[in-house]
């Protein structure tokens, strides 16, 4: 019996035959204000899932796009605790998009993970993704997760052995986020044939869904992807467009929606 | 001290299987690293017993590094102090004036055996992209170096000797554009380029199994300092000084004493302007612990956890975090860590360069300024051994700048 709203999310897709798009955004980039009109409008173009960046000054995972992103967001004021009240304010107009906080270890530290996760899970936080945070590590962020009834999701890369998929297999719950290339968010190549053999191999080591992102650019890559796997994760286009956008932040509500909407339809025609 | 000498002999001073220093240290990494860290581990595990591997490691320390560094009686200094003996372990006559080769040789080694053609590598001083550049060149390696911008700036001379050696210096431009930035950027170039790159850290710090295979190639010191200091004084030293950066020429001396309880070990940080201002760069002294660059240990973040923007005079001494084991070794009470302010370690500068005749680096004129204060409290048949880490010639432009002096 599947609980929780990402798992609940996950099964409705399945049994339309729909895959997940999963568009990725910072909280606080550019500003705290848009952050909540922007996630509805993600949801409105058709996204399933929203991962919601938790702005760090130091994200050695990601590309450049990200990182001032991240800078963008901490300079508007944004913090973890400000990223928590967010989603209680989104919460207030969508009960039901699933939401993950997508980030890294330090700050959750410097809060508390006790705290974080009990804020985190009155807010609606529905799952969590600590980039720098692999199952090797986990301490007492797990534990407090787990009684909070929050899903910890991990990442699968394409370097990644048999071994250590067996681990994050039986580690990640609500979906496996996988890597598609070597590199930092916002590499531009992306062998699609190559991940959708990948996706496949996986799933024999993986019982839950399997969602692909790093790279997705446009629609026909979302098509793609998401005919192999369960769900594709749009992040870097979107940010690269809120960037272009910082003059004129009324603008990115709309402007998100024009990206993601065709990403919706190829998913949906493909599928 | 609040370990017995019983409890301190006999204390755990390797790291787990998964690189951890009691809770510090470990790989937190995002998973597109997992396997070339995994990959580095094994190799190094194996090589570090090979006998082929120690052989030429010890060969290019004595031919091409200039091994072993003297220990040296700082006479004068130790009387106008009055106080202990100072020595001095001269890691600034190596080749290319600092104890960073040491680890740099290792870690090309690492690179030659492993057959990555390219080498990559941060630094904040410069003499550690000087000396990945300089043993990239020996070996015919592609080597790219990624510096703060600010950097850059403030020790052009290395700047311009590593592009001499056929480096590509790449300046980082984003965040407090100073060594955590490099560091930041040369951990993505590896993300992007695992299959033929190697990455060259420069200091103990980073995830596993870095803060042990640098300080493993920088033990060399210690051991020198070991039977010299028995040579020369017939007993080993009453205490230890040395800079504390990210931390690897200070484990370098101090791991090979760990176990023997009489010497008293200090680990001087930055303290910039001043240790209860915000402009230092001390984690041991005024920070706490948390995960940066890939290892859990003491680091300065404000309070929504985000990394601090540190302050010293000195660039390789700039960073907000510092190696894991260090972070053991204080909470453990095995070392004390202590700071300098920038004043302190410019005064220590000009003492050392006249009274001694040795002009040294910034960073180390950090160790030298505590190695006074603690000189001054000990007796005159006592002996401090104080690394001299590097030498001062790529700091004479910042110095003059500062004192209103123009050399151009
Ligand atoms: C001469 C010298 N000493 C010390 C340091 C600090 O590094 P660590 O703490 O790793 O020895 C540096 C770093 O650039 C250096 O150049």
């Amino acid at each position: 019996m599947s609980n929780t709203r990402i798992q609940r999310r996950m099964e409705a897709l399945k049994a339309s035959g729909r895959k997940a798009l999963i568009p990725y955004i910072v909280a606080g980039d550019p500003t705290p204000t848009v952050t909540v009109p922007a996630m509805h409008a993600v949801v409105e173009a058709g996204a399933d899932i929203i991962e919601l960046g938790m702005p760090f000054s130091d994200p050695f995972a990601d590309g450049p796009v990200n990182q001032r992103g991240a800078e963008r967001a901490i300079n508007s004021g944004m913090t973890l605790a400000g990223v928590v009240t967010t989603v209680s304010e989104f919460r207030k107009d969508d009960n039901d998009t699933p939401i993950v906080l997508m980030g890294y270890l330090n700050p959750v530290i410097a809060m508390g993970e006790t705290i974080f996760c009990e804020a985190a899970a009155a807010a609606g936080v529905d799952g969590l993704l600590i980039v720098d945070m692999p199952p090797e590590e986990e301490g007492s962020l797990v534990q407090s997760a787990k009684m909070n009834g929050l899903d910890l999701i991990y990442l699968a890369a394409p370097t990644t052995t048999d071994e250590r998929l067996q681990t994050i297999g039986k580690a990640t719950s609500g979906y496996l986020y996988y890597v598609s290339l070597k590199g930092i968010t916002g590499s531009s190549k992306l062998d699609t044939s190559d991940v959708s053999q990948r996706v496949a191999y996986m799933r024999q080591h993986v019982s839950v869904p399997i969602c692909v992102g790093f790279g997705i650019r446009n629609a026909k890559d979302a098509a793609v992807i998401s005919s192999a796997a369960d769900g594709s994760i749009v992040g870097t286009v979107l940010v690269s467009q809120v960037e272009a956008l910082v003059d004129q932040p009324e603008k990115i509500p709309n402007a998100l929606k024009a990206i993601l909407e065709p990403m919706r339809q190829a998913m949906d025609t493909n599928g | 001290m609040a370990l017995t000498e019983q409890e301190l002999r006999t204390l755990e001073y390797e790291p787990d299987t998964g690189g951890h220093f009691g809770d510090y240290g470990g790989r937190y990494v995002s998973e597109t690293l997992m396997a070339a860290l995994n990959e580095l581990d094994h190799s190094y595990q194996n090589l570090k017993n090979d006998p082929d591997f120690q052989r030429e490691f010890d060969a290019d320390l004595a031919s091409f590094v200039g091994r072993p560094s003297p220990l040296y009686h700082a006479g004068r200094w130790s009387k106008v102090i009055g106080g202990a003996q100072i020595y001095f372990k001269r890691e600034d006559l190596n080749h290319t004036g600092a104890h960073k080769v040491n680890n740099t040789i290792g870690q090309a080694l690492l690179a030659k055996y492993s057959g990555k053609p390219r080498v990559i590598a941060e630094t904040g001083a410069g003499q550690h992209g000087v000396a990945s550049a300089t043993v990239a060149a020996r070996l015919g390696l592609e080597c790219v170096v990624y510096m703060g911008a600010d950097d850059i700036e403030r020790q052009s001379p290395n700047v311009y000797r590593m592009k001499l050696l056929g480096a590509e210096v790449v300046s980082v431009e984003s965040g407090s554009r100073t060594l955590k930035d490099a560091l930041s950027e040369a951990m993505r170039d590896w993300v992007t380029n695992v299959d033929d790159t190697f990455y060259i850290i420069g200091t103990v710090a980073g995830p596993a199994p870095y803060p042990q295979l640098v300080r493993d190639f920088n033990a060399v010191v210690g051991r020198e300092v070991k039977w010299q200091s028995r040579e020369i004084f017939g007993k080993y030293p009453d205490a230890l000084v040395a800079c504390v950066g990210g931390g690897s020429n200070a484990i370098g001396l101090f791991y090979p004493f760990l176990r023997d309880a009489e010497v008293a070990i200090y680990g001087v940080e930055a303290a910039g302007r001043g240790l209860s201002t915000n402009e230092h760069a001390a984690p041991l002294c005024s920070g706490r612990p948390g995960v940066l660059h890939g290892a859990k240990t003491y680091l300065m973040d404000n309070s929504d956890g985000q990394i601090a923007h540190t302050h010293s005079v000195s660039a390789g001494l700039d960073y907000p975090g510092v190696g894991p084991e260090h972070a053991y070794l204080k909470d453990i009470g095995r070392a004390n860590y202590v700071g300098a302010t920038d004043d302190e370690a410019l005064a220590a500068f000009h003492e050392v360069s006249q009274i001694e005749g040795i002009i040294p680096a910034l960073e180390t004129a950090h160790a030298l300024a505590y190695t006074k204060t603690l000189a001054a409290s000990m007796r005159p048949n006592q002996t401090i051994v104080c690394n001299m880490s590097g030498r001062g010639d790529k700091d004479i432009f910042t110095v003059a700048k500062m004192e209103g002096i123009s050399l151009t």
